[in-house]
């Protein structure tokens, strides 16, 4: 069985800001790998020793440090990694960014395809269906547990009402929540041996894709400016003197909380 | 009077120096492994970088990785702090003939320099010692200055491992085989969490320690291999922040007196520096000895202290802190420094040498002299007929660092910093004395005691300090904030501490950290300590004082990269 | 510029998130069409008639019966295309966003999520979202139709206006793929409460309460407004309530309308997880906790009294 894993590589921490000038992250500065992908390899990984054979293939389409990310997937104990990278790539929206990874996905033809439920970078919880639509595949979301057996995939999906049970015939596209595993760390071993694993690298043209598909050139939104957040507006602080709780209820009820 | 040495931590060398467990096949072999990706390590690496360059028969007998270098922080950088103004003859020496002054990562030469000495309100300007003559230095980042290192390490061969602590020095037959490193997914309170990754036995045929200040394993090794100096290690806590400024700052600023007290009975030795960082930024710290005697001295509350000066806050006027942190600073000079820095398959390198400069403020160079030299007695020590381990194979680091210019400066000032143990009036007629007599003078050398034995008292200091008001100073949660730490908060606990002590030495532990570990509950008499290790920044100010820092999980604590 | 609005239901109501949005496109003045589908829906219609819509257009089909994304993606693309929407509007929650992206997918449509405002502005339509911890506001845009937009959950409230909509059924063809995956079992329990990141309405609890007991009060106060639990890093490291309550930095982050804050000091590595929310209430005994610095309404005093008064108070206020 085969599983393609799509990862991103998302700026962290302190190297976390919007650039001024293209008013986008910044994402020239130090990244990780997307925490919810982290969980999406950990389950591949598992579904893959769990039934004893089968490949694990980490993609990713991002810059040159999109390898590090790829790096930590294989040092985790995925099989082979794909780096799409293409300086037509650059600022690529959800639209532009699921033509290139369907593309890049079509090639590989896997089973079973998972992802992150969503990346800390943009907290868009989209990129799973927009790539089910276009590779024409079923899916679902949120999945906090996953069950494969013989050629479907049963998961319990994650929404504000609660767990729906529902099943998919493979190949299927499945974006997993952060309450599904808990990520190994690499071993040492696993992370020395990363470098020797294969790892290919992939243009645009090699897949097939026009320039002006990708990019911002393929991307229907754009960012107009940043801002501020709104001010908060006055805050006021009082004393109990025993009214407290009163004049709670009552600036609870002036906003219409209660 | 209490003192931190009556109330030692929970901890023996014992817990850090270990036989190797791993069956053969899951062990690791590397070549040369060399712990931490500061200056020394990273020196280390790329000078053995370009000797395998050189010979290529030498990096094929030393295996698939010929070179490893661990560093317990997310990435090099991310454990990184110093003012700093370097002196480049290191950095040339490493980079000879392949890289200009102009390729490194640094922030401009030092083109004008003032020292002050502050009184609360006013200022008044004193003449440079000669040992603070920055002329011809560079101001850098070392956090920035390590990331560059490591990316040039890389280049040249070597396998730099990230989130990966040296927890326990492997010895057998009074050699050092490698080092363990630590375990990963253990629960606070060391239980095996589900992801679980035990550490791995790294085997190397020489093991290079560049751990920085309060190295771990290198204090192990130390006591381990009897390699102790004349007198004990003691260390300052350098506190300092970066701040992003309109109006550039065009000198490199030291300043000694307020907010610290002169008189010989507090013992407060340090003073600040404030260095520009280019057009737009600046950094800004505050030094101080941990030999002071007030439980109620905190680093951190002097540095906002500091920056109330009218003086100072007219540079930060309608500025922003962008980064803050904190580390230890090692200021024994040279009577500290380890009588041998080698023990068979073994070099130890940089601060964790006590390898610094204390007047000047310096210790990058040397780190990367030393890492230098190390590096060129591993090559010579893995030559076909050499072996590594036999004792005296490694010696002639220890002769090479004699001969340098490493050497040569920390004799001429190896006595200076015991001179201020007496007070700032008479240290600084002192050392005035050994300046002028290049280091002849005293005829014997000074004595110290460890930072632990030194009695506490109780003034009132703390109610001094400025309440935080969020623009021009902090408290510090915000700071350790700022710091980039986002340690797991159910990460075992890796400060060894008594628990239960006298209430000065609890009040002393919660004042001196920088990073708010320690919280104290209870009575009058004695309190219970409490502690909060996912705030820890590693700065190694409790080791100094009673306590044992232990390097927690890979990839924890600070994620520096302007300090 | 004719606007679709994605109406979604559970459990027989239209859920308060897309009357929100209903009134939102209503309120910009706009020909507003909402969109129910599922199965024995029809009743529905005349409810979003009552908040804002224009027309209501109906999709009835056993095969939309379980609320799965992709055949609502063949149907809303379909609509899209005959009847030339220009804009689509969605309120987030899970089934909306796989349903927008699938749909971004399908019509190669610009998608903006996470937005908590939507405005004409020079002639065109800008979206306004949070970004990085919320510290930042971000103006988006679409460069070509049809627009869709994903809007955070509870971003707007609903308006009656008591109008009346024209009700049309409508039928689609849906995909074989889009029907592939099936749903076994519907989650139609609630359960104990929203959880902390769903819930409008958080009490919180931190040092300030003295001890793990001490929860009660938050915990009946939450029960009283309808709201979750939270804690702080402290408090959960103390073991005094469980890690998933945990907000801050390294614990969730949360937006609801209100939070309060019981006991709570307010340091940074907390109010990031918290800063954005609609109001906020601190209660205190420490007149100088950095808490008051960010609150809007900032009560000094013992909480131990105040909570408890508080939860009667708003009982007798909601029982009435």
């Amino acid at each position: 069985m085969k599983i393609a894993v799509c990862v991103k590589q998302v700026p962290e921490g302190a190297a976390r800001r919007l650039d001024p000038q293209t008013k986008r992250l910044d994402r020239s500065g130090e990244g990780a790998l997307n925490p919810f992908d982290a969980h999406a390899v950990e389950e591949a990984l598992k579904i893959r020793d769990a039934s004893g054979e089968g490949e694990v293939v980490v993609l990713s389409m991002g810059p040159q440090k999109a390898v590090d990310s790829l790096r930590k997937a294989l040092a985790m104990g995925a099989d082979r990694a794909l780096h799409v990278s293409d300086d037509a790539l650059a600022g690529s929206d959800l639209v532009a960014t699921s033509v290139v990874l369907a593309k890049a996905l079509e090639r590989e033809e896997a089973d079973l395809v998972l992802l992150g439920q969503q990346g800390s970078d943009s907290d868009g919880a989209v990129l799973g269906a927009a790539l089910a639509d276009r590779l024409r595949l079923p899916m679902f979301s949120q999945a906090a547990e996953l069950t494969v057996s013989d050629g479907s995939i049963r998961g319990k999906r994650q929404t504000e009402f609660g767990y729906d049970v529902i099943e998919a015939p493979l190949p299927a596209v499945v974006a997993v929540s952060d309450a599904i595993n808990e990520p190994r760390y690499p071993s040492l071993k696993g992370i020395m041996g990363a470098k020797k694993k294969p790892q290919e690298t992939l243009a645009l043209a090699d897949l097939g894709v026009e320039a002006g598909a990708a990019g911002e050139e393929g991307s229907k939104t754009e960012v107009y400016a940043l801002g501020d957040p709104p001010p908060r507006g006055d805050s006021r602080k009082i004393e109990d003197d025993g009214s407290g709780a009163q004049q709670v209820v009552d600036f609870l009820a002036e906003k219409r909380l209660i | 009077m209490t003192r931190p040495a009556d109330y030692p931590p929970p901890f023996g060398t014992r817990d850090a120096i270990a036989p190797l467990t791993d069956p053969d096949d899951e062990r690791i072999d590397v070549g040369v492994l060399i712990v931490g990706a500061g200056p020394a390590g990273l020196a280390c690496a790329i000078r053995l970088g370009q000797l395998l360059e050189a010979s290529p028969e030498t990096a094929e007998r030393l295996g698939d990785v010929p070179v490893a270098v661990l560093e317990k922080g997310k990435q090099p950088g991310s454990h990184l702090l110093s003012g700093a103004v370097v002196n480049p003859r290191g950095l040339r020496r490493l980079f000879r003939g392949r890289a200009q002054i102009d390729d490194l990562p640094l922030h401009g030469p030092v083109e004008s320099e003032a020292v002050y000495l502050l009184r609360p309100r006013t200022s008044v300007r004193i003449p440079a010692p000669p040992t603070m003559r920055n002329h011809g230095n560079y101001v850098a980042s070392l956090s920035q200055l390590g990331r560059w290192l490591a990316e040039q390490a890389e280049e040249a061969g070597a396998t730099i491992l990230p989130e990966t602590p040296a927890a326990r020095l492997l010895v057998t037959d009074g050699r050092v085989r490698g080092v363990r490193t630590g375990d990963k997914g253990r629960g606070r309170n060391g239980e095996q969490l589900p992801n679980f990754e035990p550490g791995s036995d790294l085997v190397a045929r020489v093991t290079v320690l560049a751990e920085g200040t309060q190295g771990h394993l290198t204090g192990a090794a130390i006591r381990h291999f009897g390699l102790e100096g004349d007198n004990p290690q003691v260390w300052a806590l350098g506190v300092k922040e970066v701040w992003k400024v309109p109006r550039p700052l065009r000198r490199v600023i030291h300043t000694m007196g307020w907010p610290l007290r002169s008189k010989a009975k507090y013992r407060e030795f340090g003073g600040s520096f404030i260095y520009p960082m280019g057009e737009d930024m600046l950094t800004l710290g505050m030094v101080v000895g941990l030999d002071h005697r007030d439980a109620e001295l905190s680093v951190h509350d002097l540095l906002q202290e500091l920056k109330t000066h009218p003086k100072i806050r007219r540079l930060l006027d309608s500025g922003e802190r962008v980064a803050w942190g904190a580390k230890t600073i090692p200021e024994g000079g040279l009577l500290a420094v380890p009588k041998r820095l080698h023990a068979p398959g073994l070099l130890l390198c940089g601060d964790g040498a006590g390898l610094v400069n204390v007047p000047a403020l310096k210790g990058i160079h040397y780190a990367i002299e030393s890492g230098r030299l190390a590096a060129e007695a591993a090559f010579a020590a893995l030559q076909p007929g050499q072996t590594p381990w036999t004792p005296g194979a490694l010696a002639v680091y220890d002769e090479s660092l004699r001969e340098s210019f490493v050497w040569r400066d920390l004799e001429a000032v190896r006595n200076m910093r015991q001179a201020f143990g007496r007070g700032f009036w008479l240290g600084a007629a002192l050392a005035g004395a050994m300046t002028a007599s290049r280091g002849k003078f005293p005829p014997t050398d000074l004595r110290t005691e460890p930072d632990s034995e030194v009695e506490l008292i109780r003034t009132e200091r703390a109610r001094r300090y400025p309440r935080p008001d969020g623009q021009l100073t902090f408290d510090k949660l915000s700071s350790v904030y700022l710091s980039g730490n986002r340690t797991r908060d159910d990460q075992p606990n890796h400060i060894r501490l008594q628990r239960r002590v006298p209430r000065d030495l609890g009040e002393l532990w919660v004042r001196m950290c920088p990073a708010q570990v320690y919280e104290i509950a209870g009575g009058d008499g004695e309190v219970d300590v409490e502690i909060t290790p996912s705030n820890c920044v590693q700065c190694g100010a409790i080791s100094a004082r009673g306590g044992r820092l232990t390097p927690p999980e890979g990839g924890s604590g600070p994620e520096y990269t302007l300090t | 510029m004719p606007t679709l609005v994605f109406l979604e239901h559970h459990d027989g109501e239209l859920q308060k998130g897309s009357l929100g949005v209903l009134a939102k496109a209503a309120s910009l003045g706009e020909d507003v069409t909402g969109v129910v589908l599922g199965a024995g829906v029809a009743e529905l219609a005349p409810q979003a008639g009552k908040f804002g819509a224009k027309r209501i257009l109906v999709v009835d089909d056993p095969a939309l019966e379980a609320p799965l994304p992709q055949p609502r993606v063949d149907a809303l693309a379909q609509i899209v295309r005959d009847r030339g929407f220009d804009t689509v509007l969605f309120a987030g929650s899970v089934l909306a966003a796989d349903t927008a992206a699938g749909l971004a997918a399908r019509l190669d449509a610009g998608l903006n999520w996470d937005l908590t405002d939507l405005a004409s502005e020079d002639g065109r339509l800008v979206g306004k979202r949070p970004a990085l911890e919320d510290s930042v506001y971000v103006d988006v845009g679409w460069k070509s139709e049809p627009r869709l937009a994903l809007f955070r959950s509870g971003a707007f409230d609903p308006a009656e206006t008591g109008g009346e909509a024209e009700v049309e059924e409508a039928s689609v063809s849906l995909e074989d793929f889009s029907q592939a995956a099936k749903m076994l079992e519907q989650a139609h329990e609630e359960q104990s409460g929203p959880s902390i990141e769903d819930a409008e309405i958080i009490v919180a609890g931190g040092r300030g309460l003295g001890g793990p007991e001490n929860f009660k009060l938050c915990e009946e106060l939450a029960e009283a407004l309808g709201g979750a639990v939270a804690a702080t890093r402290a408090v959960v490291d103390a073991g005094w309530y469980p890690y998933a309550a945990q907000v801050g930095q390294t614990g969730r982050s949360v937006s609801p309308k209100l939070y309060v804050a019981c006991g709570i000091s307010g340091a940074i590595q907390h109010k990031v997880g918290m800063q954005s929310s609609g109001t906020i209430v601190a209660i205190n005994k420490d007149p100088n906790a950095p808490i008051f610095e960010f609150s809007d309404l900032g009560v000094v005093g013992d909480l131990h009294e105040i909570v408890p008064k508080l939860t009667e108070l708003v009982r007798a206020r909601r029982g009435s």
